[in-house]
């Protein structure tokens, strides 16, 4: 079934780094570059999930705008012209990957997804060689009250995959945010211990969405903590079509 | 129960020969600040001591909103009924001069037994103001709706909806280049054509009185003092842009705002001045108070209405902006407090009358609250284009104790210090701007020269930092790291480094957060960087050689 809102949408020419594309006009600018192999660094946006435009790696700058957009949320327009990687934006990429491994700890080494991690791979792709901001490491408590899974929010970079494939995908929404700020963190059912949640499905995909150690699976060695999306293209056709 | 403009002005009428029975009304001010410190006991006592005079009947007591010297609080004020503008104002009124405070007014001791409560009201506090927004301050009973109507109330919304079309109500909004109070300065008429032009079937109004900046409180004690005005400025605003249901969002700290506006509410949906067909046209219109819990940042847009709306206030990315989705979805009208107070004047005078106020490019008056170390702290209504040294020297009285000028902050949180070479700049949104500040929503704070420029940035740090919704990395890590480097140069602890890496940040949170609480938080670091470069020098600590 065709979705009504691309029923709607007209075709439209954008440029992004000096080629021009054609795409369709409920389109996002993230979606056109996926789809004609330009990267554009991302950690909060996922495909299938609804994007928040909440870790800022995705900026790009567009021509006659002074702010910088991201890519995520800002759907195209005809004759858009759109640079994803200029020296401005490089520079904010890496402020903003320092920023996130100095606000928990995220000691490479030491961690249950290492090798495995999203973070750790960006912070090589954008050559991230140093921390320029000081840590400021606070000691969070773990949750390992789940019989499969463990919280660690000392990983955790609060993207929200968890919370948004808990309740778009999964329709539990066991998963939210509590407190804000630097003292936000990711609670199961009203932060409760996640162990003694009455409607987790304990279905997993949070974890495998994450794109940290925060969410692990138990009992697995850290070359097994592989995460599988397999599912999440074919889930979200399955219910774009319900 | 007025059904059309001509019951309503009848029924003013009649209100207005009912007060001429009496000769004088004894005012006491109980907006949140005279009440804390209790001038709520003190109106009971002169209430008991009026009751045994012979002549009672000739005087009223009557509780009032604020009436704007907060600092010379509690006020009593006077106003002869005969001549609406013979007013004397009794300042730091105590429980204990209730007595003699009514035997003087009632005549039976001499006027001079009473002199030293007398508040002049020749200076220029009072004589520089300009009252659009507060004209019923301090003058009508919050909680009455007959006091409200005596002022010419619900008489725009009348006049609106039985001889104006929506397209005729938003061009006089338009002509009288009305801007968002709330600090943006964005042009009210064209916010509401957008929202008029948008095909729906259902609109929105939206009123933010979240007002949560240090040092601010014009939006409470507008929704404290005048709760109707608030709620016509509305439903003019439905009419305009087609919409049936308004919303009021206040903060549950603001108690005293939140219990006059629900009678506000109930009064005049009781009266047919809301709720279905108003004015016999087939104009519907009802407004629901809902109440925040306190959260800066859902003084932004899209975290108001995400909180309205029962989630978690979070701000989300604009486009789509709200005359495209809002509440529910649906085109949203929103603007603040002080925007709806402005409209009933608006409309009963028009748009040109309002134009006549203020600068080219910003017109009308701009409510402020004045705080920090200067004489007349209090709320004041001024016309914009007025010069900052006016509102501080002439409007504030000065600094207080003898102290040296040293620099006023506007705009909250978001805005900026402004040094004392600056102060013949203009108040208007342009050249705030210019000068790395900016309007806000009105807090003004005066600071003198025991303040360290380098304390007050890492305060507003601290209060965005606390307050960041944590949803974006540039707001949510940002701002804690700026916190902490000014804490270093507080200290007296920072480096060179430390020095290069707080305008490199500030510049980067700027740019690249989500929404106004994280793009405009580095802005008391960024002014105070501009204009006090020195303080912060003085705390970088000796390199080691």
């Amino acid at each position: 079934m065709i979705d009504a809102n691309v029923q709607r949408a007209r075709t439209k020419t954008l440029t992004i780094n000096d080629q021009a594309f054609s795409a369709r006009s409920d389109q996002t600018i993230l979606q056109v570059a996926r789809e004609n192999n330009i990267d554009i660094p991302t950690l909060c946006a996922i495909e299938g999930l609804s994007d928040i435009g909440a870790c800022r790696l995705c900026l790009v700058e567009i021509a006659g705008q002074r702010e910088l957009k991201p890519a995520c949320t800002t759907r195209i327009k005809d004759g858009m012209v759109v640079s994803t990687d200029t020296e401005r934006l490089r520079k904010h990429r890496k402020t903003i990957l320092s920023f996130l491994f100095a606000e928990r700890n995220h000691i490479c080494s030491v961690c249950v997804s290492n090798a495995h991690c999203e973070l750790q791979k960006m912070g090589a792709k954008v050559g991230l060689t140093h921390v320029e901001v000081p840590y400021l490491y606070p000691k969070l408590q773990v949750d390992a009250s789940h019989r499969r899974f463990i919280n660690d929010p000392n990983r955790c970079i609060l993207c929200l995959r968890c919370v948004r494939v808990c309740d778009e995908i999964e329709g539990a929404h066991i998963l939210d945010v509590f407190a804000r700020g630097l003292e936000a963190r990711i609670i199961a059912e009203m932060g409760r211990p996640w162990g003694e949640s009455e409607n987790c499905t304990e279905c997993g995909k949070c974890v495998q969405v994450c794109p940290t150690g925060a969410l692990n699976e138990k009992g697995l060695s850290v070359a097994e903590q592989h995460k599988r999306r397999g599912f999440l293209p074919y889930l979200t056709t399955m219910k774009r079509g319900r | 129960m007025p059904q059309t403009l001509e019951e309503l002005e009848e029924l003013t009428k009649a209100l207005q020969e009912k007060r001429a029975e009496i000769k004088e009304e004894i005012n006491v001010c109980l907006g949140t600040n005279c009440l804390a410190i209790g001038n709520d006991e003190t109106k009971k006592s002169l209430e008991k001591r009026l009751a045994d005079k012979p002549n009672a009947q000739n005087y009223r007591i009557k509780p009032v909103g604020c009436h704007g010297l907060c600092a010379q609080g509690p006020l009593v004020i006077v106003n002869s009924v005969a001549n609406e503008h013979e007013e004397i104002v009794y300042e730091k009124v105590k429980n204990s001069d209730a007595e003699r405070l009514i035997d003087a007014i009632v005549g039976e001791t001499n006027p001079d037994t009473i002199k030293d409560l007398r508040c002049e009201t020749d200076i220029p506090f009072f004589t520089k103001q300009k009252k659009i927004v507060l004209e019923n301050a301090g003058i009508i009973n919050p909680d009455s709706l007959d006091d409200y109507i005596l002022s010419n109330g619900y008489h725009a919304l009348f006049y609106a909806l039985t001889h104006l079309s929506p397209e005729e109500t938003i061009e006089q909004v338009k002509i009288s280049a009305l801007r968002g109070r709330g600090g943006g300065g964005y042009p009210t008429g064209l916010k509401w054509e957008s929202v008029a032009k948008a095909i729906s079937d259902k609109k929105y109004v939206i009123c933010n009185g979240d007002e949560g900046d240090p040092g601010a409180f014009m939006d409470r004690a507008v929704m404290e003092s005048d709760p109707h005005r608030v709620l016509e400025g509305m439903a003019i605003c439905g009419y305009a842009v087609g919409a049936d249901q308004g919303f009021i969002y206040v903060r549950a700290e603001y108690p005293v705002a939140v219990e006059r506006l629900k009678r506000a509410i109930k009064d005049a949906e009781r009266n047919g001045l809301l709720g279905q067909k108003i004015a016999g046209t087939p104009f519907s219109f009802s407004v629901e108070v809902r109440l925040g819990g306190g959260a800066f940042v859902c003084g932004e847009a899209t975290a108001l209405i995400a909180s309205i709306e029962g989630n978690r206030g979070n701000p989300r990315q604009k486009p789509p902006h709200l005359s495209d989705r809002g509440f529910n979805g649906q085109p949203t009208v929103l603007n603040n407090v002080e925007t709806y107070a402005n409209i009933p004047p608006i409309l009963r005078n028009g748009g040109e009358w309002f134009a006549g106020f203020g600068t080219e490019k910003s017109k009308g008056s701009k409510v402020f609250a004045l705080t920090g170390q200067v004489k007349h702290t209090g709320l004041v209504e001024v016309p914009m284009g007025m010069t900052l040294r006016e509102l501080v020297f002439d409007v504030g009285g000065g600094i207080e104790g003898g102290k040296e000028f040293k620099a006023v902050q506007t705009g909250g949180p978001s805005g900026g210090c402004i040094p004392a070479s600056l102060l013949d700049q203009p108040i208007d949104y342009e050249s705030l701007k210019e000068i790395g500040s900016i309007m806000g929503s009105g807090g003004v704070i005066v600071m003198d020269e025991t303040s360290s420029m380098v304390d007050v940035a890492k305060f507003f740090l601290e209060f965005c930092m606390t307050e960041s919704c944590g949803k974006c990395v540039p707001c949510r890590v940002g701002t804690a790291q700026l916190h902490n480097l000014l804490d270093k140069f507080a200290k007296k602890e920072a480096s060179q480094n430390d020095l290069v890496l707080l305008e490199n940040l500030c510049q980067m949170i700027k740019e690249t957060s989500l929404c106004g609480l994280g793009q405009t938080a580095p802005n008391p670091a960024l002014s105070t960087l501009k204009y006090f470069k020195e303080e912060y020098i003085a705390g970088v600590k000796k390199e080691i050689e």
